[in-house]
């Protein structure tokens, strides 16, 4: 592969790039899903591919090819400086990379159990067992349990030297139980909504212990059915720390995409109300809210040896006691606001380039103690977990969001389940209105496997840690019902 | 200039050979093979300039088998013959291993319908090249421009092949090309920009027009310059092609599928009314009027399926294995296997009605004009309640008029409600492409309540 790496790049120069970089990209994944008692689905996928980025007097081309043959490197590199050449008939001011010294190194995943290793009968097995954990419950009508790995073996080299290579080994499950009636689809999720995943082994599935969740999962989806609907008007809301962590994901994560920030995503997923004018003086949240960018983080969807620039892997803070005080960054934007890439360049595979993705973008414990503590220092409040809807403008200023399910904090206690519940925001209100967040025995670092960005559209992985935080006044119960 | 890269896909011929082959290496009771090629292109641009620009050739071939009532799907996207032996020897793998799924179907058989051969392929389309592209893009960044406005957008031309063989004698394949343009013009950055929108999506790339698609855009952001800020609540609205074709999306996702409707989420109940009389609403992947896609994933012809008549639920959409289980024939709509979403629509039609198009505020005394809706998600499946924010055009509507731009609201509303409240539907449709897959041709509406649950901020201060 090393001469289809040079090729490329040697095509590349010859056609006049003044920089060129070659990501080499082999993927294989594997899905199971068991599906009230039943293999709905099992599947064995691999794709492998590259895909060459060139400027040419500052304009950007980029092809890519399943072809991984020497003269399909050559055309595939030539094509992507016609294509830069193109782009130079639309082209106002040239793009200018910082000067992140090339990089040589590697890096593989810590996996401490091959996922992909242990037998089939055995990951059929546990899902099994967690499907039937759930049939034990009567009135419920679909049961998921889902298993999944992922491996990615990937070479990035690029016309100033740099060369990396990175093995990242993702894992995940989860299951979900289904309750309806005439009028009511309820459901719940284990560990999360969608199940949780992480860079690492199938240790991490074990760890989940998935049929020992199975039938109180199932139990909570049926009882929402009957449950009253959650009450609209202002409240103080907990959350549960995975729905913090979409909170995070969506009022915090892609606002502080730089990329954004300068527009250059306004045609699909939007700007960004954190303009560069409040960078080191905007009030994002209360002075309990600090939270990192940290590709760095052990075991998260988000981690890394090398961003797909060959940045190396960083903790940046983003948000400082409350104030904006850093950006998602590339090679490109980061010397726009006079600093240097901080790596959160990501590509989904061989066919896509490089967009600014969130890495483990991480709300730093508090004090709060634990979830009991919290809620026992609540008086009167509501209590949701686990995503079940979400939406927010194109600036992230308007949120709303739904869990699955909730439940009324009467004097310092759970009191009452409800069904239904959302709640609604604008962002800097929101975080300005967090006064607790619970401490590091309730903080986990959650997967979000489905992020959508870009044209064509690219899949990021990405991950938040979080912890259960409580927010005062916050509009909950939102709609007609 | 650039001329077009020769076309690196495979030939017919070549691509029967690598099924075939397949179809034999298996030793399964039932075995399907999928092949999809594509060559895709996209030229985005921002800030007034092309800022991406990107092509990639791909090929995918996917074997499911089903032996002994067990299921195992495999794929590849490399086509040699070491490649092809080892995918269909994972397939089978997964398939020994796997709990016998007693839901699984047969695999569908021949087609009883016939798919006019490359409806829907137009090679202009697919040898269009970057200098066309970036033309596209520079007549609508100078339409933007002349209004001082910044504009961004993507202009995207490609191919895609897909052709299936069975063991149960299926054989199917069809070539579809597409070509879309979209803008997003703005007065800035920062703070509650006036924005405005256009697309254009078309099987062919002369029929993009990009003038036109930036002065609708750039006329839409101009108007939208001072919005104010209106309090939420229910409002008279008309929903522009864009905001039709979106919520009709959503509807397909979580109610017109037949999973859907088996496992009891759906808010279609078959043979009641569901929307207004004035409603009819199918699925029509072989029309032409439409951006066509007449194969589905398991190479079954699409039939035309009449999901909303007159208000009534009709009819869903099925694919083989929902088809067995409901007693019925799939009617064409099966996505990629393994898939766990059901079948789904993706060429959505809403019949047009007798309104002109420029006369559907005239009757409104004070409401709302949606351009677009952003971000939207199901709130409760089973009654169809959506949220979403309008975006790039919401306008005050007194006296049958557009006075005012206002600034961007949320919208939490049961669609089948609003559907069974509109009052006047344009004549003229439009196609307008969906988010994820295929497009829909659909009309403008005026709705007679319409509920928004919240405003946006004006600035990003607390």
């Amino acid at each position: 592969m090393q001469e289809l790496i040079d090729r490329a790049l040697d095509a590349a120069e010859r056609g006049g790039a003044s920089y060129a970089d070659v990501r080499l990209v082999e993927r294989e994944r594997e899905e199971l899903t068991v599906k009230n008692g039943a293999l709905e689905a099992a599947a064995s996928t691999r794709s492998a591919g590259f895909g060459v980025r060139v400027m040419v007097d500052g304009a950007w081309g980029f092809s890519a090819s399943s072809l991984l043959e020497r003269g399909e490197a050559e055309r595939v590199a030539r094509d992507a400086v016609d294509i830069a050449r193109a782009s130079r008939l639309a082209l106002r001011e040239a793009a200018v990379l910082d000067d992140t010294p090339p990089q040589s190194g590697s890096y593989r995943t810590p996996v401490a159990e091959d996922p992909f290793a242990v037998a089939m009968d055995e990951k059929l097995r546990l899902l099994l067992d967690a499907d039937a954990g759930m049939a034990r419950v009567a009135g419920v009508s679909v049961r998921e349990s889902s298993f999944s790995a992922g491996r990615e073996r990937k070479t990035f080299a690029s016309s100033e030297g740099a060369r990396v290579e990175q093995e990242i080994v993702e894992t995940g499950a989860g299951l979900e139980a289904m309750a309806v009636n005439e009028t009511e689809m309820q459901q719940r999720s284990y560990p999360q909504s969608g199940g949780q995943h992480v860079t690492g082994g199938f240790e991490a599935v074990r760890a989940m212990a998935l049929p020992d969740h199975a039938e109180r999962v199932a139990e909570e989806a049926v009882a929402l059915l009957a449950a009253p609907q959650c009450p609209s008007g202002e409240m103080t809301l907990v959350l549960e720390s995975s729905q913090v962590a979409l909170q995070i994901h969506e009022s915090c994560g892609h606002p502080t995409e730089l990329d954004r920030v300068f527009g250059t995503e306004a045609s699909y997923a939007g700007t960004s109300f954190l303009t560069t004018d409040k960078l080191g003086g905007f009030r994002y949240g209360s002075e309990l809210v600090s939270i990192d960018a940290d590709a760095t983080a052990p075991g998260g969807l988000g981690t890394f040896g090398y961003d797909d620039e060959g940045v190396p892997a960083q903790r940046a803070p983003l948000v400082e006691r409350g104030v904006l005080v850093g950006y998602l960054t590339s090679r490109e934007t980061a010397p726009r606001i006079g600093r240097r890439s901080m790596g959160s360049a990501r590509a989904w595979s061989w066919n896509r380039i490089p967009l600014i993705r969130m890495t483990n973008v991480n709300l730093r414990p508090g004090d709060a103690g634990s979830l009991d503590d919290l809620i026992a220092d609540t008086r009167d409040g509501i209590y949701m977990a686990t995503n079940k809807s979400w939406s927010i403008d194109d600036r992230r200023l308007n949120f709303q969001f739904g869990d699955q399910i909730g439940w009324l904090i009467r004097n310092g206690r759970l009191d009452r389940m409800v069904k239904n519940p959302t709640y609604t925001g604008i962002t800097p209100r929101f975080w300005g209105g967090c006064d607790a967040i619970c401490g590091e025995s309730e903080w986990t670092l959650w997967g979000v496997p489905n992020c959508g960005k870009g044209e064509p559209g690219q899949v990021g992985h990405v991950a938040h840690g979080a912890a259960p935080a409580r927010f005062r006044g916050v509009r909950v119960g939102v709609g007609r019902w | 200039m650039v001329t077009p890269v020769e076309p690196v896909a495979p030939g017919r011929d070549q691509v029967t050979s690598v099924l075939e082959a397949a179809l034999a290496a298996s030793r399964a009771e039932a075995t399907e093979v999928v092949y999809v090629g594509s060559d895709d292109a996209l030229t985005r641009f921002a800030n007034n300039q092309v800022h991406q620009n990107v092509r990639e050739h791909d090929t995918h071939l996917q074997v499911r088998v089903i032996d002994g009532g067990r299921l195992g799907v495999a794929s590849t996207n490399r086509l040699d013959e070491d490649a092809i032996r080892d995918v269909v020897a994972r397939a089978g793998a997964i398939a020994e291993r796997a709990a016998p799924n007693p839901k699984l179907g047969p695999l569908p058989g021949p087609n009883t319908r016939e798919a006019e051969r490359d409806v829907g392929y137009v090679s202009a389309t697919a040898e269009a090249s970057p200098d066309r592209r970036a033309e596209g893009a520079r007549a609508v960044i100078a339409a933007g421009a002349a209004e001082n406005l910044i504009v961004s957008g993507s202009y995207a031309t490609g191919t895609l092949a897909v052709a299936v063989a069975n063991s149960s004698g299926l054989r199917a394949e069809h070539r579809t090309t597409h070509a879309r343009l979209l803008t997003v013009m703005m007065d800035r950055l920062g703070g509650d920009a006036a924005s405005g929108y256009a697309n254009a999506a078309s099987p062919d790339v002369s029929r993009i027009d990009a003038a036109a698609v930036g002065a609708e855009a750039a006329d839409k952001a101009a108007r939208s310059r001072g919005a104010i800020e209106l309090e939420a609540g229910d409002y008279e609205v008309v929903l522009e092609e864009y905001a039709v074709a979106t919520v009709l999306d959503y509807l397909g996702f979580i109610g017109f599928g037949a999973l859907a409707l088996e496992e009891g989420r759906s808010f279609m109940e078959l043979g009641r009314r569901v929307m207004g009389e004035n409603v009819s609403i199918w699925d029509d992947g072989t029309d032409p009027a439409g951006v066509p896609t007449p194969i589905d994933f398991e190479g079954v012809v699409k039939a035309r399926v009449d999901l909303v008549r007159g208000g009534i639920a009709t009819a869903v959409v099925h694919d083989s294995s929902t088809a067995h289980r409901a007693g019925t024939a799939s009617t064409g709509h099966a996505l990629p296997a393994p898939n766990l979403w059901g079948p789904l629509p993706t060429n959505l039609f809403m019949a047009g009605g007798d309104a002109p198009r420029s006369d559907l505020a005239a009757p409104i005394e004070r409401g709302l004009w949606v351009t677009r809706f952003h971000y939207v998600n199901p709130v409760h499946a089973k009654r169809a309640i959506l949220t979403g924010m309008t975006k790039d055009g919401t306008f005050l509507i007194e006296n049958g008029r557009l006075t005012r731009p206002v600034l961007n609201l949320r919208f939490t509303q049961s669609i089948p409600e609003a559907f069974s409240e509109i009052t006047a539907i344009s004549r003229e449709t439009r196609i307008v492409p969906s988010e994820y897959f295929g497009a829909s041709r659909v009309p403008a509406v005026r709705v007679g309540r319409f509920s928004f649950t919240g405003v946006t901020a004006r600035e990003g201060s607390g």
